[in-house]
């Protein structure tokens, strides 16, 4: 049972969880979309392992859609428009990176204990992945919710839905993950355009959302 | 015509007209087009009730959803018309431009789409994947003007939106791990009609971790308090038919996914109560928004929390769950859809007419534009719960089986009601009366949708139908 397949697996997908504890401290944007394609790198090889592993070739769809759109096309138009929107010098941290790591081994300590138990029935691997699962998605969700800068809390929200696609693959013989997948690169691709096209940086002078918010209609 | 060809008609024409939609150039034409897509799909969802198709791995048609069917597409078509009335005006003033208007329309039908698909959807990951896009869609039309408003409402609500499916997804995926064991893998470990049976079997403790994630996820989406930030901004900024159709149908399609979990959770003894928790998110909605009305300054924004309010007292009725309330909750789901669309109806005529949102720019409707003030005043008396029209029937029905069952949580309910029915019968008093102000211009307006709305909600708090009651009492027990 626990063999050499299920350390790669236990490896890889361990990995994931330390990539979403750099990307709670890369203060500048480029930095934060290397470790961004890094993350999704190592998705796509947790992915392939599960294919190959379990037999399941269907699931190298979504190794590739995680390996070419989320690793490479993602993180180069992010990149680009980065540059057009003339932000690449931002630097933001609204926790110290001391105090960040601290809340991330916290949360990652609450999924453990939280999964655990109620998984006491599944095997090994699949009570693993889905722990990891979901330290990938609590760390993601605080980053969307220490970063203000846009383009650092859709990095954030990229990094949730990795973990969600680790439960989905991890979940053994979950019928839809392709599909699910698709859906989840459709909702990124659009956030993505929805940067550039709604050029939150041309309307309002910043991608900084704490700005945004003095758009409120509510206020006289 | 089989069962099969009618629920593949609900899917396909949407889908085909939003198709036809996006090459069609000229507005006119695309107006009607919408129009006559809307009513084949009502027509189509009719004959539902005489052919029902038989369950598949895929989509499902069961008593429970047949109805929340009807009343979507009714709404859907209903507001098609208004919309064909409303946007010639938005042309005119420059705020569209024609080719944002064919998206618009396009995307007005993949709504429909996926709301239709996330009714019929027999399979949870499919449910999922149906209202991410109607999530989709939306935001694309919130931010349609492109105004600094409207812009920071789509990235709000796409952002929380995302979030919330994201939570949803996962809570998703536990329910298909604490299924597996007991149907095996692969498909059926997914559909709702094979689950629902052996829900006794499953792991108790996997389903109420699954619970609590589907409860934010999709509550988000019902837009329940705390989780609810995205949803006025997204009413007031968009185009007024998409605030129709957002707090009539969209809240509702989320609010039928947590329901369908919840049954879930109902059939599984060791599994914990979801009740007590969509009480308390159910009851924190309704006076939380109750208070909030007092202060709101823009008309959309007023009634976008009259429908945090409401979604929270149908929240409220199903966590307390038995016969009497889960009737009443079901009915109001009902007639607060038909409501607050009729409303939307006159709100985005009176902001077009007079050229401003803002609450104190709008007085004497009654006056100068008399349709248009009673249509809007009679939608109002009707949201706060007063007699004769039907909310007052489903209010009160609430609150007596809750009074008698647990006197305690009556009273927060009935402070909330209250607290609501002030704010409302505040803000409609300088509305509809006194001295007109701003623009007495008379308005292209179509009186049909939101009089035949408020129509069908006075003959419920007059009288409801037999077969509907039957229905209603039937589904009420299903719910558990």
């Amino acid at each position: 049972m626990y063999g050499l397949v299920f350390d790669i697996a236990h490896m890889l997908a361990g990995g994931m969880v330390v990539v979403s504890f750099l990307l709670l401290y890369q203060d500048r944007l480029y930095a934060l979309l290397n470790t961004y394609a890094l993350h999704a790198l190592l998705l796509a090889l947790v992915v392939s392992w599960q294919a190959y592993s379990h037999d399941a070739p269907h699931l190298y769809v979504t190794a590739g859609i995680a390996l070419i759109f989320k690793a490479i096309i993602i993180p180069v138009v992010l990149h680009r428009i980065i540059q057009r929107l003339g932000i690449q010098r931002t630097i933001e941290q609204v926790l110290g990176v001391g105090l960040n790591m601290l809340v991330g081994v916290l949360l990652v300590a609450l999924a453990i204990i939280v999964m655990l138990p109620v998984t006491a029935a599944s095997e090994a691997l699949v009570r693993e992945d889905l722990i990891f699962a979901l330290s990938i998605v609590l760390l993601g969700l605080l980053m969307m919710i220490t970063r203000r800068n846009a383009v650092s809390q859709v990095v954030g929200f990229m990094s949730m839905e990795n973990g969600l696609v680790l439960a989905a693959v991890g979940a053994s013989g979950m019928p839809l993950v392709v599909e699910i997948s698709i859906a989840f690169s459709v909702l990124i691709a659009l956030i993505v355009i929805g940067i550039f096209l709604f050029r939150i940086r041309e309307r309002f002078d910043t991608v900084d959302v704490q700005a945004m918010d003095a758009f409120r209609g509510e206020r006289p | 015509m089989n069962g099969s060809t009618v629920v593949a008609a609900l899917l396909l024409i949407p889908l085909s007209a939003a198709v036809l939609l996006v090459l069609l150039p000229g507005y006119r034409v695309a107006a009607r087009l919408n129009v006559v897509a809307t009513l084949l799909t009502l027509l189509s969802a009719i004959t539902l009730f005489h052919v029902r198709p038989p369950a598949n791995l895929y989509l499902l048609v069961d008593d429970f959803n047949i109805y929340l069917i009807v009343l979507n597409t009714w709404v859907g078509f209903t507001t098609s018309v208004f919309s064909a009335s409303y946007i010639g005006h938005e042309l005119a003033t420059g705020r569209l431009t024609p080719v944002y208007l064919r998206f618009y329309h396009a995307m007005y039908q993949g709504l429909m789409f996926a709301m239709n698909l996330a009714l019929l959807a027999n399979n949870i990951g499919l449910l999922w994947v149906a209202i991410e896009l109607a999530t989709l869609t939306t935001v694309m039309m919130v931010g349609i003007y492109r105004t600094h408003e409207a812009l920071e409402a789509a990235w709000k609500y796409f952002i929380l939106g995302s979030v919330g499916i994201a939570l949803a997804l996962f809570g998703t995926i536990l329910v298909y791990l604490a299924a597996q064991p007991v149907v095996g893998q692969g498909l059926p470990a997914m559909a709702w009609h094979i689950l629902l049976p052996q829900a006794s079997a499953f792991d108790p403790a996997l389903l109420n971790l699954a619970f609590v994630f589907l409860l934010l996820g999709y509550g988000t989406k019902v837009g329940l308090a705390p989780l609810h930030a995205w949803l006025p901004d997204a009413h007031a900024e968009g185009p007024t038919p998409i605030s129709a159709v957002l707090s009539g149908l969209l809240l509702n399609v989320a609010l039928y996914a947590v329901l369908r979990f919840k049954m879930l959770m109902s059939a599984n003894p060791a599994a914990v109560a979801p009740g007590p928790l969509m009480v308390s998110m159910g009851l924190v909605s309704l006076v939380f928004a109750a208070f909030m009305l007092y202060q709101r300054r823009d008309i959309k924004r007023l009634f976008a929390y009259s429908s945090i309010e409401h979604m929270g007292i149908i929240t409220f009725a199903f966590g307390m769950g038995g016969p009497l309330a889960n009737f009443a909750g079901l009915l109001h789901m009902t007639l607060h859809s038909l409501t607050k669309s009729a409303i939307f109806f006159a709100v985005g005529h009176v902001a077009q007419i007079k050229g401003t949102q803002k609450i104190s720019d709008i007085r004497g409707l009654t006056v100068t534009h008399p349709a248009l003030g009673w249509g809007l005043l009679l939608g109002v008396v009707a949201i706060a719960g007063l007699p004769p029209m039907g909310i007052f029937v489903s209010e009160f029905l609430l609150v007596t089986s809750t009074f008698a069952r647990e006197p305690l949580l009556a009273l927060p309910l009935v402070l909330g009601l209250l607290l609501a029915l002030g704010a409302l019968l505040l803000r409609v008093q300088g509305l509809a009366f006194g001295e007109p102000i701003g623009s007495t211009a008379p308005g292209q307006a179509s009186y049909l949708p939101l009089f035949a709305h408020l129509g069908l909600v006075l003959i419920a708090g007059i009288w409801l139908p037999g077969p509907l009651v039957s229905w209603f009492t039937h589904v009420a027990a299903l719910l558990g």
